[in-house]
């Protein structure tokens, strides 16, 4: 009832919308989302097609006899490796979990800092953050490899983890929302009323800033879902679940199939994350109940 | 809060002991994990290093050879700067401008839509599609369906023929890049106040361009910023698709690109010493780049 309440209530307010408008853009979205998602049917379609199918030319777009044998035969290589693929799946999902959480909570802390306090270098330390995003990786990949070396996390999990944990992006993505989207008195508001500095971070910052850590969550997610470590990790029973993958498929014409079902598979826990976060994402208004 | 000159920095940063808390876990990671390897490629950058031995210092004689006997870095630059120019821009006004759109919609079609333009980035590595559509005989379904219409009589070489390569990597740039700018966008426009946008109306908005301009485009200039920077880097980032669809060199270097120099001299022949070189060069134009937009952002909503 009060949702339905709001959704009127927002209606009411929107003046400036000219019926043509709305009909052009809602035209222009079809085109435009048709041309962005053509290529996830085409790979869907594509696991579905029996190998007949996939080598035919011309190419064909959608499937005709659609089949699930590519499926079952990428379960059948699975089953014949020599690490068993539970284990894979556990890995991709410690890193993924661990590091997703970990970015969040770690990232969103410093971001709040830099946001919403004034101390001496801030302005200095955010200037390295924003500058290290835009320094290629190819040549730092040799440094990287030395100083984990150094660490004694080669072969380890936390190669991939740590580092997610303080990727650049997030920094930046969450210190720019909550500069726009956290007024100072709100912040002071709480002061006054004797809550201390955690209780305002966990209590009003962060359930304000929600659509950007769930946006988070999808970017680092997906990194860390769809990552290799072919580098930092060597032993086959610490590997994740996206190397095993491209080593299935990675024999040959025969396995175009299966390899066509691997990337669906791939797909679909990233996509499902994003629509659990996405679902998730609620309105808010920061400024609600304030006076300027 | 805002009391630089009272105290000495030393007391401010006394008072400021929470403040180093929240950041000390980060930070303590960043400069281990992204800082310190980036200090270290720089300083590699004046060295000959080719991984197996020792670096050996040879002062500015990277730069130099960069930019004095390097004829095809110098194509790269050219090249690099034409790409940017177009999907740096083009990318950040599309994200805008559909994250604007979609977020008009009702909550369920806003999902949806989103998931729907989020999808090339989710799908790994889709954009090979594109190299079914372009293919240069007539199969590809570009060329098929020009030669059915009788535009043309031969089939086109798309990935070869230097006069199509460059918009073809833009366009696939385009909708490759577009995810982490418009994913951003769109949990800006989710942040933004609507009893501002009931001010508006009467204060005089007449209708949603100006609306975009002067209310919302202001409320989330951090935002804006953040997808920029994200536009700027995937602009000059493009290489790994030129490999993809043109493989490695381009035809008479018609795509090469300083990323691709850098993959080249970073991954395949080992002069580490050089590819840092040009690594910082593209650090720089960076930027420069960044630097030049954050004017322009100084002037939305005036």
């Amino acid at each position: 009832m009060a949702l339905k309440f709001k959704r009127k209530h927002h209606k009411k307010f929107r003046l400036n919308r000219s019926a043509g408008g709305n009909a052009a853009i809602n035209v222009l979205l079809c085109f435009m989302g048709a041309f962005m998602v053509l290529p996830m049917v085409y790979a869907i379609s594509n696991s579905l097609k029996p190998l007949s199918e996939l080598w035919i030319y011309p190419p064909q777009f959608f499937v005709e006899n659609p089949t699930l044998k590519n499926f079952r035969d990428l379960f059948n290589m699975m089953s014949d490796s020599w690490v068993p693929f539970s284990r894979y799946l556990a890995n991709t999902i410690f890193i993924s979990v661990v590091g997703t959480t970990g970015h969040v909570i770690i990232s969103s802390l410093c971001a709040y800092a830099l946001a919403k306090h004034n101390f001496p270098g801030r302005d200095f330390l955010f200037k390295i953050v924003v500058f290290s995003l835009m320094f290629s990786t190819v040549v730092t990949g040799v440094p990287s490899y030395l100083i984990m070396a150094k660490l004694g996390l080669i072969d380890s999990h936390w190669s991939i983890i740590l580092p997610a944990f303080c990727s650049s992006l997030g920094l930046y993505l969450m210190k720019q929302f909550m500069e726009a989207n956290i007024p100072d008195t709100l912040i002071e508001a709480a002061h006054i009323d004797g809550a201390g500095e955690n209780l305002v971070f966990f209590r009003i910052i962060m359930p304000l800033v929600k659509p950007a850590w769930l946006t988070l969550v999808i970017f680092s997610f997906q990194g860390l879902w769809g990552t290799q470590a072919t580098t930092t990790i060597r032993s086959e029973e610490l590997k994740t679940l996206s190397y095993a993958l491209s080593q299935v498929v990675a024999g040959g014409i025969a396995r175009q199939g299966a390899s066509a079902a691997a990337s669906v598979i791939m797909m679909i826990v990233p996509i499902l994350v994003f629509v659990l976060t996405q679902s998730n994402v609620v309105e808010t208004v920061a400024t609600s109940g304030m006076k300027d | 809060m805002r009391e630089k000159s009272r105290y000495s920095t030393w007391a401010r940063m006394k008072r400021s002991k929470i403040s180093y808390l929240y950041i000390a876990p980060y930070m303590i990671l960043f400069f281990t994990f992204t800082v310190l390897p980036v200090v270290i490629a720089m300083f590699l950058s004046f060295t000959s290093f080719n991984v197996l031995e020792m670096p050996k210092f040879v002062g500015f004689d990277n730069y130099t050879r960069l930019f004095l006997k390097d004829s095809v870095f110098i194509k790269g630059v050219k090249n690099t700067i034409v790409l940017a120019l177009f999907i740096g821009p083009g990318g950040y006004i599309m994200s805008l401008i559909s994250a604007w759109f979609i977020n008009e919609l009702t909550p369920k079609v806003r999902a949806l839509l989103t998931l729907v333009f989020y999808a090339p980035s989710i799908s790994g590595n889709a954009y090979l599609i594109w190299s079914v559509a372009f293919s240069g005989d007539d199969y590809g379904y570009i060329n098929s369906l020009l030669t059915r219409l009788g535009y043309i009589t031969e089939p086109i070489q798309f990935f070869q023929n230097t006069d199509y390569i460059i918009p073809l990597i833009v366009l696939i740039s385009l909708w490759n890049s577009f995810g982490t700018g418009f994913l951003s966008m769109i949990a800006a426009f989710q942040g933004v106040d609507r009893t501002y946008y009931e001010a508006g109306a009467l204060d005089g908005i007449k209708n949603r361009w100006q609306e975009l301009w002067f209310i919302t485009m202001p409320m989330m200039k951090p935002q804006m910023m953040f997808s920029a920077v994200m536009s700027i880097t995937g602009a000059f980032n493009v290489g790994a698709i030129v490999t993809a669809f043109c493989g490695f060199p381009s035809t008479d270097y018609a795509a090469h690109t300083i990323m691709n120099h850098l993959e080249d001299y970073g991954s395949t022949r080992f002069e580490m010493g050089y590819a840092s070189a040009i690594a910082v060069f593209l650090f720089v134009m960076m930027v420069g780049a960044n630097s030049l937009f954050k004017k322009f952002l100084n002037s939305v909503g005036k």
